[in-house]
Order: C-alpha cells, then sequence, then structure tokens
C-alpha cells in the first residue's frame, strides 16, 4: 500500500516504513538506544529527503523512547535522579553543540565532518564495548557459568566532591561525572544529529559504573526530553516534521520496543552488551565503506538554500 | 481580454509563413492532478488534432513534440573526489533553475523534428531548461555538473524523453501518454504542444496542468507552514500518545 508523504513530498510503502519503524522500536527498548543512527541511513536510503528525515525521526523517537520507558519505570529500571543530572547536562551540551555545529558550518564540509564524527565514536564505542563483552562472557564461562559478581574498583569518579546518593543505580558518586557526561553526549548529539543514547549507554557503564539495567531506562528517559525539543526546533524553523512519517514510524515503534524490552529483560547483561556492540561496529563499517569506496554516482543535488 | 488574445492570435498567425493555417487543438485526460493519501503516480493521456483551413501542405509530413514541465527551483550540485583516501564533496555549483519534473515527448527522434536554433528559441529539450548562468565562475567544467542533474533526475523518472512516443495518425491526430512519477511535487505543470514541419515550429499551443495535494495532506501541508507550533506540539502529543498506548495494551495482554 502506498502512501504520498505530504511533508517530504514522496510516495512509499506503508508496510515498509511500520516495519522499519518496528525493528528500529524492538532495538530501542533492548538496548535503550534511540535508534536514529539506524533509522536516519534507512530512511535516505528509501528516499526521505534527508532533512524531513532527521526531524522526523526525532519525533519517532519520542514516541519509542516514551513507550519504553513506561515498560521500565513498571520494573523500576529508571534511575530518574540520574537522568535529571543527565538532563541538564545534556541541554547545556546540545546548546553547546548547536553553536559549535553552526560555526563548523561557515567553515564547510560540515557533512564530513558529521560522517567522521560517526565512523570514529562508532569505531571506538562499539569496539570497546565488543571486546570487554567478549572478556566477561568468556570469564562468565570459565567460572562454570555462575558469574563472579566483581567489586568495582575506585576510580577518579568516587573521588569527586559533591557527591549524592543515587538509588536505584546503587551508586554513591560525585554529581559532576555523570554532568561531564550529559554535556558531552549532548554536544555530539547535536552535531551528529543524533539522541546520542549508543554514547551515553556505554558511558554510563564503563565511567558511571551504573548496573546495565538501569542504564536502559535512564537512557531512555532522557532521550525522550531531548528528541522532543529537537522536534519542536526542526517543526518551526525548517516545517520538516512529516506527521504521516512520523504515525507509521511510530505505530512501528512502540509496539517494537515494548516487545524489545521484553527480550531485554530475558537477556544476560553481557549478550545485551556484545549485541548492541555489535550493531554500533556494523553501522561504522557501513559509513567507513561509504567514505573509502568510490560511490557509483559522484554528483549530488542538494536544495538550494538548505544545507 | 479573451477578444484581444484571439486578435493577437490572428495577427500573429496571419505574419507567419506558408504553414500558418495549421492549429492545435488539445485534450487532456485531466487537467487537474489531486495528490492524495495514496498517491502512487499518475498517467496523463494527450491527444490532439490539427486544425487547418486548407488541405495538407505539400513537403515533409508534420512532427509533434510535447512538453510538459513542472514548477523551477534553484538546485546546489556538489561533486565528490578523493581526498586523503576517503570521498569527500569538492566542487559546488549552483544551478538557477530547473524543473521539478520535465517530460518530452515526439513523434520522432528529437534531433530531426527539432532544429537546434528551434529548440533554443523555445527551450524544448531538457538542457534547454536548466539555467545555470554563473556556473562557470564557481567550477571550470559546468557540463557535468548539469549532465549528473539530467542523469540523476531521469533515474528517478523525473526528467523523461520520450522519443517516438507520439503517435500521429493522417498528419491530423495525434496521441501520447506521459508517466507522472509518485514523488511528484505540487504545482502548475505547464504543457506545451508543438507542431513542427523540416525541425521548424509552425505552431504551438500551452496549457497548464494543476497537480495539488488535497483532503489530509492539504491540510498537514498548510498547518505546518502556518501554525508550526501547534503542529510540532501535535506530533508530540501523538508520539506521546502512542507510546503510552502501546505501553497500556502490551500490559492488558500480560495480565491475562
Amino acid at each position: 500500500m502506498q502512501i504520498y508523504l505530504p511533508i517530504a513530498e514522496v510516495s512509499v510503502n506503508a508496510f515498509l516504513l511500520l516495519g522499519l519503524g518496528g525493528l528500529v522500536g524492538v532495538l530501542s527498548g533492548m538496548f535503550g538506544v534511540g535508534g536514529g543512527f539506524l533509522m536516519t541511513p534507512l530512511l535516505f536510503f528509501i528516499g526521505i529527503p534527508p532533512a524531513v528525515a532527521v526531524a522526523t525521526e526525532a519525533n519517532q523517537i519520542v514516541a519509542s523512547s516514551f513507550s519504553g520507558v513506561l515498560a521500565h519505570l513498571r520494573r523500576k529500571t529508571v534511575d530518574i535522579k540520574m537522568g535529571g543530572v543527565l538532563l541538564v547536562g545534556g541541554l547545556i551540551g546540545a546548546a553547546l553543540g548547536v553553536m559549535l555545529f553552526n560555526y563548523l558550518k561557515s567553515l564547510g564540509q560540515v557533512d564530513l565532518l558529521v560522517k567522521l564524527c560517526y565512523v570514529v565514536f562508532l569505531g571506538i564505542i562499539g569496539g570497546l564495548m565488543f571486546v570487554e563483552s567478549l572478556n566477561a562472557i568468556r570469564r562468565a564461562k570459565k567460572s562454570g557459568g555462575a558469574p563472579v559478581p566483581k567489586r568495582r574498583q575506585r576510580t577518579w569518579v568516587h573521588a569527586l566532591p559533591f557527591k549524592t546518593r543515587f538509588r536505584t543505580s546503587g551508586l554513591y558518586i560525585s554529581v559532576i561525572p555523570p554532568a561531564i557526561v550529559g554535556v558531552a553526549v549532548g554536544v555530539l548529539a547535536a552535531i551528529m544529529g543524533v539522541g546520542g543514547g549508543f554514547i551515553m549507554v556505554p558511558a554510563m557503564i564503563y565511567i558511571l559504573g551504573m548496573p546495565t539495567k538501569v542504564v536502559v531506562g535512564t537512557s531512555l528517559l532522557q532521550i525522550i526530553f531531548v528528541t522532543a525539543f529537537t522536534t519542536l526546533l526542526h517543526a518551526t524553523t525548517n516545517y520538516t516534521v512529516d506527521m504521516a512519517l512520523a504515525v507509521l514510524l511510530l505505530v512501528g515503534g512502540v509496539i517494537g520496543a515494548q516487545i524489545g524490552t521484553r527480550i531485554g529483560v530475558k537477556l544476560k547483561a553481557e549478550q545485551l552488551r556484545i549485541l548492541l556492540a555489535a550493531m554500533v561496529l556494523m553501522v561504522c563499517g557501513k559509513l567507513a565503506y561509504d567514505l573509502l569506496v568510490q560511490p557509483a554516482e559522484l554528483y549530488s543535488i542538494g536544495v538550494t538554500g538548505g544545507h | 481580454m479573451k477578444r484581444l488574445a484571439v486578435l493577437l492570435i490572428l495577427i500573429f498567425t496571419a505574419t507567419l509563413p506558408v504553414h500558418a493555417n495549421e492549429d492545435v487543438v488539445l485534450g487532456l485526460s485531466q487537467n487537474r492532478i489531486a495528490i492524495t493519501a495514496n498517491f502512487d503516480g499518475s498517467e496523463i493521456l494527450i491527444f490532439g488534432a490539427v486544425k487547418r483551413d486548407g488541405p495538407i501542405p505539400a513537403g515533409n509530413p508534420l512532427d509533434v513534440v510535447v512538453a510538459i514541465e513542472g514548477p523551477s527551483a534553484a538546485l546546489t550540485v556538489r561533486r565528490k573526489e578523493r581526498k586523503f583516501g576517503i570521498w569527500v564533496n569538492t566542487d559546488t555549483m549552483h544551478v538557477d533553475s530547473a524543473p521539478a519534473f520535465y517530460a518530452v515527448a515526439a513523434s520522432g527522434p528529437l534531433k530531426e523534428v527539432l532544429t537546434e536554433t528551434e529548440d533554443q528559441r523555445h527551450h524544448i529539450s531538457i538542457p534547454e531548461t536548466i539555467k545555470a548562468i554563473g556556473a562557470t565562475e564557481e567550477v571550470a567544467d559546468p557540463q557535468p555538473f548539469t549532465d549528473a542533474v539530467i542523469r540523476i533526475r531521469g533515474a528517478s523518472g523525473l526528467y523523461q524523453i520520450l522519443e517516438n512516443q507520439v503517435e500521429i495518425a493522417e498528419q491530423t491526430l495525434f496521441r501520447t501518454s506521459v508517466a507522472l512519477p509518485s514523488n511528484l511535487t505540487e504545482g502548475h505543470y505547464k504543457t506545451r504542444v508543438f507542431l513542427t514541419r523540416d525541425g521548424k515550429v509552425v505552431s504551438h499551443y500551452e496549457t497548464t496542468i494543476d497537480v495539488q495535494k488535497v483532503g489530509l495532506e492539504r491540510f498537514l501541508f498548510n498547518l505546518s507552514r502556518e501554525k508550526p507550533l501547534i503542529y510540532g506540539l501535535m506530533s508530540l502529543a501523538i508520539a506521546i500518545a502512542a507510546g503510552w498506548g502501546a505501553s497500556a495494551f502490551f500490559r492488558i495482554f500480560q495480565r491475562t
């Protein structure tokens, strides 16, 4: 069934969009990532104009993240306090990021920078997570299937002032590291045009030392606010949010997110992490491939006045 | 006004040489295309007849060229080049105006039914419709850039060259059909019909096809432009409601 999208001005198959939304929704519920870093390139691929894809994707992430958060809230796996700290940092970071983005735009080559950013960050994060979770699984196997409860080492993170108790995460740390993580994610999110979940999730696990189960819900909570803000910004300045496209994607997305959350609970933390790492590495590989191999069409058409 | 137009046409046609007595009478299968939510492209049938005062003029037979042109807009064309091992956009060329859609159908090969001077005068073939005036200042070789526009848009069905696709019967009746793709934009589509003989345009006729969004498509588009804040908040409300709805729905399922 074909449907004509009023803002994107293209006609696409409705079931294809539902399916894409569902698939990304499952991943979103499982890993606590918004899925923007997967969905946006997929939308480009089926012929949605980039500006519309980025803006509408933000709107869809609001829906799937909200659906996911509700499921996590019921399981009490959302650290609202931590989410709040991250969000404050995130909004500051996003504002800084937008300024940086505009500065880079004035220099030209911002597209390339965004792509390089993707490759570098996805590569580093995916690689580190992959190795770490592989080691964790191997350790678990060696000790006869029973994972050894490992005491967290005291690092520089624990030596900072303004300590607060994050009850849900079972942490007693300074608010400075989460705020810094929030700012860093906000900057990157604004430049790369995504929610930032795929950066935040590993940062929470490895830098803040939060339990993987709590990380997912907390990350989703923060993503809701960041993407809602982005959607409004795009809708009022660029007029690029396509409601018809968003509805189709989010119907698939919210259902997918519910399924994903249920799968995520059943999986072991290491398995969850290794799957996310594999996915991140795959996207990274694809982007790197596009940069290195001669494209079939060397020319591209852009709309004058847009970006 | 109408009378004046008729008068002008009469004066104009009277000043034309030899074949001035040939005129186009045109019919379209539809002169208004509505883009609805399930719009999936459309085919438009263009047919007509040649009206004459006298017998068919001697000489080579008549040819017909039909051109449909969508609304024009400015474009930016970029070219990638390999730098430090990766492919990056290097040269950029601005096109002042290029139609969003262009189809040209002819009763024979375009080069035969139309001379180059006539093509340039009436802007009929696709390269003639793309205007890039300041291009030579930006890049040394503007030609591959305009070629790329034609190639990329041609691949998505937006630019079409339909040679030998106009059927002519008895040098009087003609018909052709043009497939409009599903990624059509709104606007007035200028439809022109040219009668040519020996490559020279002997008569031409112009009309427009209106392509418009209707119903829900129209409503959403207008809302997004006129009340963007409300549109944005509405999008968010839908997103939150859908997220909550799915969550509640799955909970009911799990209880049972």
